[in-house]
C-alpha cells in the first residue's frame, strides 16, 4: 500500500479549479427551489403553535374553499408509520395524529396554485388544541412530575447509554490527581444558506423527489417505506445543494407531505421552508451539560476518565442516538488512555428535534475536554501543550473503546502548531488583555457501520468512458453538498485511469442513474466513495491497457497510461493517445465501462453501541489561537488561528484549506454567538439571520493552514477526512485562549461577551472579598 | 406607472424593468418583490433567496450600479431602473474578472452566497478599484456565507482589484506542496484592518 506514498501523481494532489465552479460564479446552477415544472403547484406545511398540545379537531373545510386551493391534508391522508434512525425509536410522524410536541410540528399541509394561496390556505385550517403542560428544561426533564411527551419512552428518557472500558475507578484511586469540571453546550443551528426545498411528483406508482438533500439514498428508503413503495419506484436525486452541515440528511416533511399532495392532486408540487421553519425544524445541535472527572499521574498522563453527559433531544430522536454515543465515544481518541466510563441521558423536551451538526456530538464534549485538560495543567504546573503531547495518541493504537488507529500526526500536529503559532515566545509573555490557547481534535473517515442496518455496501462507482475518448463520465451516488466532492472524485477516477481531469464528466447523486452510496455525512466521500471511485478507474485502466496492448502487439504489463497518454513502460516513445485506444475498445469490443464498490472491514468491539465512532481512518488536528479581551465590556477578538491537519494525502490542496476554512468558521461562529434561543412557551425567539448571529467577513481572524506529513492505508491514496474534523477544537482553543489571557473560564457556550464581562466581574469581586 | 385592476378590485401596475440589458415589461401587485419578479417572471434563478429579511445578501442584485438586497425592494420601486443580475455578469459568455478570480482563489464552495457575493464585490470595484482588505470586507458584509469563512472570497476579490486575478492562483500555491503533501495556506485580515 505504501508504495504510492511518493508517487508524483498527475491529477491527485493538484488544486484544480472545482468542476461546478463556472455554473456557480455565472448563476446557471440551479438549485432545487430554481427547478420549475408544468403544471406544477406550491405546497406549504401548517405547523403547531404551541410546544405541546392535544389535538382536538382539524378543520379543513374553509381552506378547502379558497379559489386556488388544490388539496389540504392531515395525518388522515398520509400514512401513519413512525420514522426515524433507529426502528427501536421510531418516533415521527408524516403528521401528527393526537398530539404536538414541539412548535413548528406539522399538522397539515396545503397545496395551491401560488405561495400567497398557500398562506392564505394555512390561516384558514382551524385546529382546535388542547394546551399541554410542556417540558422545556432538559435538566428536570425526568423528574416524575414532568408532563409525558412520548407515551413509549417514560420519564422523557429517549436513550441511556452506560459504558465501561477498563477500571475508572481504580485509576483515579492510583492518580496523583482528580479533577472534576462542569460544562454546558449550545443549541445550534447548521444554518446552510439555502433552505430546503423538495418538488415530488408521480407518474403511475414511481415517485420521483428533487430534494436538497445530503442522502438521496436514505431518503429513497425511508420514504419508500413510508409510502409502502419498492424502492426501485422512489426516485430521489438533487441538484445543486446550497450547503448541509449536517442539517440535510434526513428526511423532512417537506418530502413526505409533498408525496402526498402530489399524489392527491396528480401534478408536481414544490414544497419550501422559510428560514424560521428552517429553525423550527432545526436537527441542530444538542444542548449538552457535561460533567468530565480526570485522573493525572504526576507528569499530566491521563490515568482515567469519566464523562458524565445529558443531551436535550428536543421532540423527536432524529439522529439523535448516534449523536449521544458519539459524544462520549470520539472522547477516547485524542489521548491515550486505558480506563473509560461514559454515561449518557438524552431526554426529550418540547422543544425542535435535534440531529447531526458538523462534528457530529463530538464538539462540545471535545470543547469540554480541552478546557478540562487545560484546568489540570494549570494546576500541576504543566504548559498546556507540554500536557498534549505528553498525552497524544500515537498511530497504530487502540481506544479504550476498540478503534483502531492507523496513521496518527497528533503529536506532529501540535509541534507545528507550537512553532507557527510562536507559542514559546507568546506563553505567559503577551501584554494585559491578549492570550494564547491550543486544542486538539479527531475526527472519522466515514462511519465504519452504516445509516440503517443493511448489507449493502458503504459505496459504489461506475465510469463510462465517451465511445470516441473524448470524455468519461463518473457515475457516483456521492452527493456534493459544496465541500467539492464532485471534483475530488473526478480528480480520483482520472488518477486511477490515466486520464485527465479537465476530460471528466460527472453524473451524481440520483438513485435511478447512479449506483448507491451513502451520500454526504461523517467526513465519509473521499475515503469511501473514493475507493469505490479508484477501483472503477483501475478497471477502465486495466481493459484499456488491454486494448492497446492488442493494439501496438504488446503484452498489456508493459504498458502504462498517465494524463491521457498510453506508453510502453520500457520505451516511452510507443505512444497512443487514450482517446483512440477508447475509440478502438468500443469498436471491438463495446462499452468501456468500470465499476467499483467499497465496503469497510469488520470494526469496532461488541460492546452495545460499539459501531458508533468506528472509521477505517481518522483525521487528527491541533488549532493555537491567539485572543484579545475588552476588559471593559468582556469583547473577544480573535487575532489569528493556526489549524494543523493530518488528514492523509491531500487530492485537492486548495479545496482542502477551504475546507478548513470553513469548519473553523462555523466552530467559530458556536464559539462566540451563534445560539437558538426559547421564550418561556418554547418558542424560538430568534429564527432569523440577524438575531441568530452568524460570524460575518469582518468577524473572521487571521487563519493559517497548515498539514503534517501523513499516509493512512486504509484509504485510496492514503486519504482520510478534513471536512468536519477542523470544527472539532476551535471551542475549547478560544475558551484556553481566554483563560490564558484574564484567567478566567467561561463554562458554557457561546463564550458571549456578556459571559467573559461577567466572569471577569465576578474574578474582581473574588479578589476585592479576598 | 399604469394601474390595472381585477374584479376583485385588487391592482396591479405595469412596470418597465431593464434587466442586464434587455427590456421587460411586467405586471405585478403592489406587494410584488423585485426578487420574485427576477426569480418567478424572468426566470433569472440566478439570484437566490435564503431569508426574504435582507438579512443573508444571497438575493443582491444592482440597481442602477448599487447593490440591494432584492428582497427588499417592491418591483414598483425598480420601475424605469436598470438591474443586473448574475446572469448579467459574464459578457458573451466571457467570465467577468471577478467570477475568474473566485473560481482560481477556490472561493466558491456551495456557490449560494456566491452570486450575491460576486455583485457586492462588482459593485465595490467599479466605485473603488483598489480597495484594502478592510473595505472588501464591509463591502461584503452583508452577504452571509457559511461555507468558506470568507477567506478565498477575500482574497478572491482583492486579487480581482489587483487586475492580476491569476488564472492559476490556486493551482501555483499548491504546485510545490502537492508531493510534500504539507501544502501550507496563510490567509485573513491583513494589518489595516486591525
Amino acid at each position: 500500500m505504501s508504495t504510492d506514498t511518493k508517487q508524483d501523481y498527475a491529477v491527485i494532489g493538484h488544486s484544480v479549479p472545482k468542476i461546478d465552479a463556472r455554473e456557480k460564479v455565472t448563476g446557471t446552477a440551479k438549485y432545487t427551489a430554481d427547478l420549475k415544472f408544468p403544471n406544477m403547484l406550491y405546497g406549504k406545511i401548517l405547523t403547531s403553535p404551541h410546544a405541546h398540545a392535544r389535538i382536538l379537531s382539524i378543520d379543513t373545510s374553509e381552506a378547502e374553499k379558497i379559489p386556488g386551493v388544490k388539496a389540504v391534508v392531515t395525518h388522515k391522508d398520509a400514512p401513519t408509520l413512525k420514522y426515524g434512525i433507529s426502528p427501536a425509536r421510531w418516533d415521527e410522524n408524516i403528521f401528527c395524529i393526537d398530539k404536538v410536541r414541539f412548535v413548528g410540528d406539522k399538522v397539515a399541509a396545503v397545496a395551491c396554485v401560488d405561495e400567497e394561496t398557500c398562506y392564505k390556505a394555512l390561516a384558514a385550517i382551524k385546529v382546535e388544541y388542547e394546551v399541554l403542560p410542556a417540558v422545556l428544561d432538559p435538566l428536570h426533564a425526568t423528574d416524575e412530575d414532568q408532563p409525558q411527551i412520548h407515551d413509549e419512552f417514560p420519564r422523557n428518557i429517549n436513550a441511556e447509554i452506560h459504558q465501561n472500558f477498563g477500571d475508572v475507578d481504580e485509576a483515579f484511586r492510583r492518580a496523583h490527581y482528580v479533577r472534576t469540571d462542569t460544562f454546558v453546550g449550545n443549541r445550534t443551528y447548521q444554518t446552510p444558506l439555502e433552505p430546503h426545498t423538495a418538488t415530488s411528483m408521480w407518474e403511475g406508482d414511481k415517485l420521483t423527489v428533487y430534494s436538497s438533500t445530503q442522502s438521496p439514498h436514505y431518503f429513497q428508503y425511508y420514504i419508500a417505506r413510508e409510502f409502502g413503495l419498492p424502492m426501485g419506484n422512489v426516485r430521489v436525486l438533487k441538484t445543486y445543494v446550497g450547503g448541509g452541515f449536517g442539517g440535510k440528511l434526513e428526511p423532512t416533511g417537506l418530502e413526505f407531505a409533498g408525496a402526498v399532495l402530489a399524489r392527491i392532486t396528480g401534478r408536481p408540487v414544490k414544497m419550501f421552508y422559510d428560514r424560521a421553519e428552517m429553525f423550527a425544524h432545526n436537527r441542530g445541535r444538542h444542548r449538552q451539560y457535561m460533567t468530565l472527572t480526570t485522573g493525572v499521574d504526576e507528569n499530566g498522563k491521563i490515568l482515567g476518565v469519566h464523562a458524565d453527559f445529558i443531551m436535550d433531544g428536543g421532540a423527536y430522536t432524529s439522529l439523535g442516538i448516534a449523536t449521544a454515543y458519539y459524544a462520549g465515544a470520539m472522547l477516547t481518541l485524542t489521548y491515550e488512555f486505558d480506563n473509560f466510563r461514559f454515561d449518557m441521558l438524552r431526554v426529550y423536551t418540547n422543544l425542535p428535534a435535534c440531529g447531526a451538526q458538523r462534528g457530529h456530538g463530538a464538539p462540545q464534549p471535545r470543547y469540554a475536554f480541552e478546557a478540562h485538560l487545560d484546568n489540570i495543567a494549570k494546576d500541576l504546573g504543566i504548559d498546556p501543550i507540554e500536557i498534549r503531547i505528553r498525552n497524544a495518541r500515537r498511530p497504530n493504537t487502540v481506544t479504550p473503546n476498540e478503534f483502531k488507529v492507523n496513521s496518527c500526526e497528533l503529536r506532529a500536529c501540535l509541534e507545528k502548531a507550537r512553532e507557527i503559532s510562536g507559542w514559546r515566545e507568546k506563553k505567559g509573555k503577551l501584554p494585559k488583555g491578549r492570550g494564547i490557547g491550543v486544542a486538539t481534535g479527531s475526527f472519522v473517515s466515514g462511519a465504519g457501520y452504516p445509516i440503517y442496518r443493511t448489507d449493502l455496501p458503504h459505496a459504489a462507482a461506475m465510469i463510462k468512458v465517451g465511445e470516441d475518448g473524448t470524455s468519461a463520465t463518473l457515475y457516483t451516488g456521492a452527493v456534493d453538498i459544496g465541500q467539492g466532492s464532485d471534483t475530488v472524485l473526478c480528480q480520483m477516477a482520472a488518477e486511477a485511469m490515466g486520464y485527465t481531469y479537465e476530460q471528466m464528466k460527472i453524473v451524481a447523486a440520483d438513485t435511478e442513474t447512479t449506483p448507491h452510496d451513502f451520500g454526504a455525512y461523517a467526513s465519509r466521500q473521499t475515503l469511501m466513495s473514493g475507493a469505490a471511485v479508484r477501483q472503477a478507474g483501475e478497471e477502465v485502466k486495466r481493459q484499456l491497457l488491454e486494448t492497446a496492448a492488442e493494439m501496438l502487439d504488446f503484452p498489456p504489463e508493459q504498458l502504462d497510461v498517465r494524463a491521457g497518454r498510453v506508453f510502453a513502460k520500457d520505451n516511452p516513445e510507443t505512444t497512443l493517445t487514450f482517446g483512440e485506444v477508447a475509440r478502438r475498445h468500443f469498436v471491438t469490443k463495446g462499452p468501456l465501462v468500470g465499476k467499483g464498490s467499497y465496503t469497510p472491514p469488520k470494526l469496532g468491539g461488541t460492546f452495545k453501541g460499539a459501531p458508533v465512532g468506528t472509521s477505517p481512518a481518522y483525521s487528527f488536528a491541533a488549532q493555537v489561537s491567539e485572543v484579545e479581551i475588552d476588559e471593559e465590556t468582556g469583547e473577544i477578538k480573535v487575532l489569528d488561528v493556526w489549524d494543523v491537519h493530518d488528514c492523509g494525502t491531500v487530492i485537492n490542496p486548495s479545496l482542502l484549506h477551504a475546507q478548513v476554512h470553513g469548519a473553523l468558521f462555523m466552530g467559530m461562529g458556536e464559539a462566540i454567538w451563534e445560539e437558538v434561543k426559547f421564550d418561556g412557551n418554547g418558542r424560538i425567539l430568534n429564527a432569523n439571520l440577524s438575531e441568530y448571529r452568524l460570524p460575518t467577513a469582518l468577524d473572521m481572524p487571521r487563519v493559517h493552514s497548515e498539514l503534517v506529513e501523513s499516509y493512512d492505508p486504509a484509504g485510496p491514496w492514503g486519504v482520510k477526512e478534513v471536512g468536519e474534523g477542523a470544527t472539532l477544537p476551535t471551542m475549547g482553543c478560544f475558551r484556553n485562549a481566554i483563560f490564558d489571557a484574564m484567567g478566567v473560564s467561561v463554562d458554557s457556550l457561546p463564550l458571549s461577551y456578556e459571559k467573559v464581562w461577567r466572569a471577569l466581574k465576578e474574578k474582581r469581586e473574588r479578589e476585592a472579598a479576598g | 406607472m399604469q394601474a390595472i385592476a381585477d374584479r376583485q378590485g385588487v391592482k396591479r401596475y405595469v412596470i418597465d424593468l431593464t434587466v442586464n440589458g434587455d427590456p421587460h415589461t411586467i405586471v405585478v401587485k403592489a406587494n410584488t418583490l423585485l426578487v420574485n419578479v427576477l426569480r418567478d417572471e424572468l426566470d433569472l434563478t440566478g439570484t437566490k433567496k435564503g431569508c426574504e429579511l435582507g438579512d443573508c445578501g444571497s438575493c443582491t442584485v444592482l440597481l442602477d450600479g448599487k447593490p440591494v438586497d432584492a428582497c427588499l425592494v417592491l418591483a414598483v420601486e425598480a420601475d424605469g431602473h436598470d438591474i443586473v443580475t448574475i446572469e448579467g455578469v459574464a459578457e458573451h459568455g466571457e467570465l467577468d474578472r471577478l467570477q475568474r478570480s473566485f473560481i482560481d482563489n477556490a472561493a466558491v464552495q456551495c456557490g449560494y452566497c456566491t452570486p450575491g457575493m460576486i455583485l457586492s464585490a462588482k459593485a465595490l470595484l467599479t466605485r473603488n478599484p483598489h480597495p484594502t482588505e478592510l473595505e472588501v470586507r464591509q463591502a461584503i458584509a452583508g452577504n452571509l456565507c457559511r461555507c468558506t469563512g470568507y477567506v478565498n472570497i477575500v482574497k478572491a476579490i482583492l486579487a480581482a482589484a489587483d487586475g492580476s486575478a491569476p488564472q492559476t492562483a490556486a493551482a501555483s500555491a499548491s504546485a510545490a506542496t502537492a508531493t510534500t503533501n504539507a501544502a501550507g495556506v496563510t490567509a485573513g485580515l491583513g494589518e489595516e484592518a486591525r
